[in-house]
């Protein structure tokens, strides 16, 4: 996304392709900046291939993870966030999250897209800004869903949807302004964070554990079988999560050029070496190596490599995708069992700690000494710190607000459904209908 | 007249239904369910979760049949669902007190 990829070590790295490029020759010209076709036609696939992501992939993902009675409530969960998400960015996230004002907020300067026309170019680059409207849209769509794993099965739908609004306000528009902005906090001190590390990535992941942490453990966790319904949906959610991905890691290159091409490879490398990685240390610890793990593997791949996408080199993506798949294993495996939070999705497990080794990661393997395409004035151990700052600032940032919205949204009108419709199922209780009538 | 219940395997149904058809047990009432006896369950992980499943599929059949013929049905069974190992089932056998064929009202042996 960003900006901070795209100036700090995109611009960099291709100067010399920026310079050779019609936008670029006729700002040099002093006409108004005009957008690249090859640039925007990318731009415009990439944002449906992350719509993809959500619906009908992490739906699916999910949906497949729960029990056949909550089956269309994580469904319709997931399809009414994305839809509020979507709304909201129009109405006033868009404008928060990219207009100046100060290091941690935007302003609503550009308010239910105030001042944007067709031939409006975004900031400093070569779309059309409605298409980096629609692509950072997506974004904003997609983090809210992946919080709500973590609590699905138990939480009242008028719950969710109002944690939703509360949450990519108060939340997530000021860390994608923190993080990708030129003004913002996070950008200003040189954190990288390709396509969504610590916005998306933490940022769900510690939502969700907050969440489930608040809400509290379903009824009967750790007494009653809780197995997956259908883990063939759940193949197939995460293989579009994988497919919709090439639009999130390489789209976030802002064009169709060199970086984008890094990040492509590199989503397809760390991905498979993540998911490798799990199902043989699952196949060591826990005798079998199992569907499950290895597409648990691909999605902490994927998170583990979001952050570096474009700023790493193939075979250091590997090992951040090694490593995340690995230390996500032992997080959903061992920490959780031995903590005892009912995290319904492993939300927290793979995305917040595959996120977290990803970002931090980041700083180690974009080094050029590492094969990494590298970024003005590195330090290994500086950049190291500047991520575990980033890192730190996002987990504080999502822990504390998130708690005080679920507090508030639990004292109010209530997180939780009653005993007997949890029981029962969300489907028919929220609902009024079945997934399966066989 | 008894009724002879069995519980099998699943994946034995076809070969009784066969044996069954090859004594002249015409008739066959089929249910599918869940339980365990000495075959205990096994243990399935989804990532950290363990659960031991200690029902397992199974398939109880019950048939009625004239006392003359309860030997031989129950050897059909006995044969055709007979892997060897621990779950291959049992059979009950009981008495019926009376039978009625509805569309012709023929009455106990008759209506078997």
């Amino acid at each position: 996304m960003t900006f901070s990829s795209a100036s700090r070590a995109g611009w960099l790295a291709l100067a010399a392709i920026v310079l050779s490029s019609g936008a670029a020759l006729a700002q040099a010209a002093g006409t108004p900046p005009v957008a690249d076709k090859g640039d925007t036609a990318w731009m415009m696939v990439s944002t449906v291939l992350v719509l993809l992501m959500i619906v009908p992939g992490l739906a699916l993902f999910y949906g497949g993870l729960i029990r056949t009675k909550n089956m269309l409530s994580v469904l319709t969960q997931v399809l009414a966030v994305a839809c509020i998400s979507m709304l909201l960015w129009v109405i006033y996230g868009y404008s928060l999250t990219f207009t100046g004002g100060s290091a941690v907020l935007g302003d609503f300067s550009k308010a239910f897209l105030l001042g944007v026309t067709k031939d409006t170019v975004n900031d400093g680059g070569t779309i059309p800004e409605y298409v980096f409207f629609a692509f950072q849209m997506t974004f904003a769509a997609i983090t809210p869903t992946l919080a709500i794993g973590a609590f699905v099965e138990r939480v009242k739908f008028s719950a969710v949807l109002l944690f939703a609004l509360l949450w990519i306000t108060l939340v997530y528009y000021p860390l994608a302004h923190m993080v990708w902005q030129s003004d913002g906090y996070l950008f200003k001190l040189g954190a990288l964070d390709f396509a969504g590390g610590t916005v998306v990535h933490i940022n769900a992941g510690i939502a969700g554990l907050v969440g489930a942490l608040i809400a509290g453990k379903r009824v009967g966790y750790g007494r009653e079988i809780m197995a997956p319904h259908a883990l063939t949906l759940t193949f197939t959610g995460a293989a579009l999560l994988w497919v919709g991905w090439f639009g999130f890691n390489a789209g976030s290159a802002l064009a169709a050029n060199g970086v984008a091409a890094l990040a492509l490879v590199n989503t397809l490398l760390a991905t498979a070496a993540a998911a490798l990685g799990w199902m043989l240390v699952e196949w060591a610890v826990k005798g079998k190596p199992s569907l499950l793990g290895t597409v648990s593997g691909v999605i902490a791949g994927l998170v583990a490599i979001t952050p570096a996408a474009g700023l790493v080199g193939p075979i250091g993506g590997i090992v951040l995708g090694v490593v995340g798949g690995v230390v996500s294993f032992f997080f959903c495996t061992t920490v959780k069992n031995a903590l005892g939070y009912d995290d319904s999705a492993d939300v927290f497990g793979v995305h917040g700690v595959a996120g977290i080794v990803g970002s931090i990661g980041t700083g180690i393997f974009v080094s050029t000494s590492l094969g990494g395409v590298g970024v003005e004035n590195y330090d290994m151990a500086a950049q190291l710190w500047t991520q575990c700052v980033a890192v730190a600032i996002a987990v504080v940032w999502c822990g504390v607000i998130s708690a005080c919205i679920f507090k508030v949204l639990d004292l109010t009108i209530g997180l939780r459904v009653a005993v007997d419709a949890e029981r029962e199922g969300l489907d028919i209780t929220d609902h009024g209908e079945r997934a399966y009538n066989m | 007249m008894k009724i002879v219940m069995a519980v099998i395997k699943p994946f034995k149904l076809e070969e009784v239904r066969d044996a069954l058809t090859a004594v002249g047990v015409h008739g066959l009432t089929v249910t599918e369910v869940k339980g365990y006896g000495r075959q205990k369950g096994h243990t399935e992980i989804y990532r950290g979760a363990e659960y031991a499943v200690s029902f397992l599929p199974k398939i109880k059949l019950e048939i009625a049949v004239a006392d003359a013929d309860v030997t031989r049905a129950i050897e059909a069974i006995c044969t055709a669902a007979r892997t060897g190992q621990i779950g291959d089932g049992k059979i009950f056998v009981s008495d019926i007190e009376h039978a009625v064929r509805i569309r012709t009202g023929e009455t106990d042996d008759a209506a078997i």
